[in-house]
């Protein structure tokens, strides 16, 4: 293995590792919000607080690792993507700063607003929409070299269909993997109530979220032939995926290993996913930038390998840990504690 | 928009966002460690009062650490988006501290939110304390990594330049610059030194409301004496600071010295201003600029005179210097009379007047905290990156820098306004002495139960 795709490998399981817990948590704050305007709050949002309280930190974190880790192995992905994402990346980072803020303000601040909890549910709609243009432009035609700077082609970026099949399918897949979380953590909660309301959620979303993504690939057809060969010729992974969705839509279907069914669930994400980024290789954004032609020196690529695994040495306890006392806790998952300082 | 346009505009908008950040970063990096001695305090006197303490500041610094995680992954992001080629060239030498920050704040973040929800979790008060160990330690790292950083930008090494390539490039001789040492340890005692002022400001702002409560006391007694500790351990970091700048970067601390010539026998100039190249109304201290260089009275400090004119940093920095050393001292002095008076019983440490003073610390340590990083980095300039890459060269070349700058100061005025608001609410509403009757209550009820 090379240094240029164990980096790679390693940014991969930092960006999905985020797209799991950050689904969870956007969809949790949507599921949260829409349950105040449905009047159905008092069935949601216990649960919901009480698995967002202690971990929405870490969540963030993830995202950090891998904007901070993507300049540290391919410091050119800071010239390509740095100076074409301000504008996105900057309403991004307003967005997550309403989030942040309504944890600052309302979860430990005791500041309670309807609105402020709509506002803050419709972010988790909006950061995966604006996130997602990051896989939009990497997939090439829609930056442009102007003498040496590249430039962001915001209209072709808004009037193609596949930036937009792309927002539409993070949300679905936001929504899906939420509420699929969601129904195994409040069966854990036994919170029969909640259980069944989150079921539900999973079964609508499942659809849409199976067709959006077998969309993509259509799409990509047109406009990156060369991705879309790699995505075929990767079928049988494809073909886990939906075995793994339909396993998962089956057990939550009969009510029984809602557990298993998220693991399911995370198996079909992974195997698309890793489907995706093997196509996707050797570019970072077509056709500019390949992981080997920005690809940091050898010694730094060393040294943040090894700090990676240092890192994570310390890391995976820690978060052990965490999931111990409050995922894997009865008696907190069930509300019966709360040691809030 | 031109190039100059949007160099100057990336300029602002990373001023403001770093401006904003270090006030949310510094009191989370201080914080944790104050809690901590509270609460081993607490625990070890079996004194009630300041196991509260360290309960109630755990609120307040919970909710200054969710906005500084916001405007922490601001400017992560920022950097890249406005500084994208110095971020393409430093990514190269430096990221492994950014990296590392990374996993210290994750491990920060994992384990405060175990300690805020575990509060009475454990019989044994010791094991709640042993989970904000690692959240000190996690708060400290994440300074200690980002700080050293920017001491690369103030004296890159560890790689050599061939024909504009990046050659013999190593992470950790670039991490152990000699700009570090001092760097850090100087931000990490003013983190902990600001954030005792900020609490000790809080304490004397509620005994001047008339609250007469012991806790009040208590907790003031202990963050003036930490506040003095760590404020005269300001003072000797920020001389070798001195003596850093004199061997390294003589061009910062000349222009932060208004020392035109380069001269032996250098007098220290406090305060005054500039009229048209010429000093006025300054203290002129013999020897001292010397003694502060190279602890010689008669050692020779360069001046500006032996740096070409667009290599010398703005003058004005002269004034941030001022007023940084003038507030440390200041505060020093503050809490040794406060410290001695309480020994020594003298009146007027608990009249009105002294509390203002008391009050107004707070304020002003933060206020010393900002104009210590506008002198580091606008006493860089023209650099980003020292004798490397001038920060004009490293800009974006983006025409939308106007828009996101007025969307961050927008952004930036709702999340000050949201946490002075959120945080003077959430103590109002639960009073210590409120609180106290509570919690006493509550143990009643369960002797009563037992």
């Amino acid at each position: 293995m090379t240094l240029e795709i164990l980096g790679i490998t390693v940014l991969g399981m930092f960006l999905f590792g985020y797209i799991i817990v950050a689904s969870i948590d956007f969809g949790a704050g949507f599921f949260n919000a829409f349950s105040t305007v449905t009047g159905k709050q008092h069935i949601l949002t216990k649960v919901i607080q009480r698995y967002l309280s202690p971990v929405w930190e870490v969540t963030n974190v993830f995202l950090v690792f891998f904007f901070v880790g993507i300049v540290g192995f391919f410091p050119k992905t800071a010239f390509y993507f740095g100076s074409t994402l301000l504008v996105p990346a900057s309403i991004a980072i307003v967005l997550l700063a309403i989030r942040g803020s309504y944890y600052a303000f309302s979860t430990y601040g005791g500041l309670k607003h309807k609105r402020y909890t709509i506002l803050y549910g419709l972010t988790g709609l909006f950061i995966p929409a604006s996130l997602s243009i990051v896989l939009t432009i990497s997939e090439g035609g829609f930056v442009r070299m102007e003498g040496a700077r590249p430039v962001l082609d915001y209209w072709r970026l808004f009037t193609s269909p596949l930036s937009w099949s792309i927002v539409v399918l993070s949300l679905t897949a936001v929504l899906y993997i939420s509420a699929v979380f969601l129904t195994w953590y409040a069966h854990k909660a036994k919170d029969e109530e909640a259980t069944n309301l989150l079921r539900k959620y999973a079964l609508i979303w499942a659809g849409p979220a199976i067709i959006t993504a077998a969309g993509i690939i259509v799409e990509m057809r047109t406009n990156n032939p060369e991705h879309y060969k790699g995505l075929v010729s990767l079928w049988w992974l494809f073909a886990l995926s939906v075995m793994f969705f339909a396993g998962s839509v089956y057990f939550i279907w009969k009510r029984q290993a809602y557990g298993l069914a998220f693991w399911l669930m995370v198996g079909q994400f992974t195997s698309a996913f890793l489907a995706y980024g093997i196509s996707h290789y050797p570019y970072l954004m077509y056709p500019y930038l390949t992981i080997y032609d920005s690809f940091t020196n050898e010694s730094m690529a060393i040294a943040l390998v090894i700090a990676f695994v240092a890192g994570l040495g310390l890391l995976l306890p820690s978060l052990y840990l965490l999931l111990k006392l409050f995922l894997f806790n009865k008696e907190y998952v069930q509300g019966k504690r709360d040691d809030h300082a | 928009m031109g190039n100059e346009d949007s160099v100057l505009l990336s300029r602002i908008l990373t001023e403001l966002t770093l401006s904003f950040h270090i006030i949310y970063a510094t009191i989370g990096v201080g914080i944790p460690l104050m809690i901590m001695i509270a609460q081993w305090v607490g625990i070890k006197k079996q004194d009630e009062h300041y196991i509260l303490l360290a309960r109630r500041w755990t609120r307040g610094f919970v909710i200054s650490v969710a906005v500084g995680v916001v405007t922490g992954t601001a400017i992560g992001l920022q950097l890249s988006l406005l500084w994208p080629h110095f971020m393409e060239l430093a990514g190269n030498v430096i990221a492994l501290p950014l990296f590392m920050e990374t996993f210290a704040f994750f491990f920060e973040a994992i384990f405060l939110g175990i300690y805020i929800y575990t509060w009475d979790r454990f019989e044994n008060q010791k094991k709640h304390l042993l989970l904000l160990i690692p959240v000190a330690i996690g708060a400290s790292f994440s300074a200690v990594f980002i700080t050293i950083v920017n001491a690369f930008m103030n004296a890159p090494q560890g790689f050599d330049l061939a024909g504009g390539q990046l050659v013999n490039v190593s992470p950790i001789v670039a991490m152990f610059n000699p700009a570090m040492p001092t760097k850090v340890a100087h931000v990490l005692v003013t983190a902990y030194m600001t954030s005792a002022f900020v609490l000790a400001s809080i304490g004397a702002s509620r005994l001047l409301k008339g609250s007469d409560h012991l806790y009040h006391k208590k907790a003031l007694f202990l963050t003036l004496k930490l506040g003095f500790v760590f404020s005269v351990a300001s003072a000797l970091i920020g001389d070798f600071s001195g003596k850093y700048l004199a061997e390294y970067q003589p061009e910062k601390l000349a222009a932060a010295e208004w020392h035109f010539e380069t001269e032996e026998g250098a007098p220290l100039i406090l305060f005054g201003v500039l009229d048209n190249g010429n000093v006025k109304y300054a203290i002129k201290v013999p020897y001292a600029l010397s003694i502060l260089a190279r602890d010689l009275p008669k050692a020779e400090v360069i001046g500006l005179d032996q740096f070409p004119k667009d290599e010398v940093p703005p003058l004005y920095i002269h004034y941030l210097f001022d007023a940084m050393v003038t507030i440390g001292m200041v505060l020093t002095g503050l809490s040794l009379i406060y410290l001695l008076g309480t020994w020594l019983r003298w009146q007027f440490i608990v009249s009105k007047w002294f509390r203002w003073l008391l009050v107004l610390g707070g304020p002003l340590s933060v206020l010393a905290i900002e104009t210590g990083w506008w002198l580091d980095e606008v006493g860089r300039q023209p650099w980003i990156l020292r004798g490397i890459m001038r920060t004009k060269e490293a800009a974006t070349s983006s025409g939308q820098v106007d828009l996101m700058l007025l969307l961050f100061a927008g952004l930036y005025l709702i999340l000050g306004v949201g946490s002075v608001v959120v945080l003077i609410r959430m103590f109002r509403k639960n009073t210590v002495e409120q609180e106290l009757a509570d919690r006493a209550s509550l143990k009643a009820g369960e002797r009563y139960d037992a």
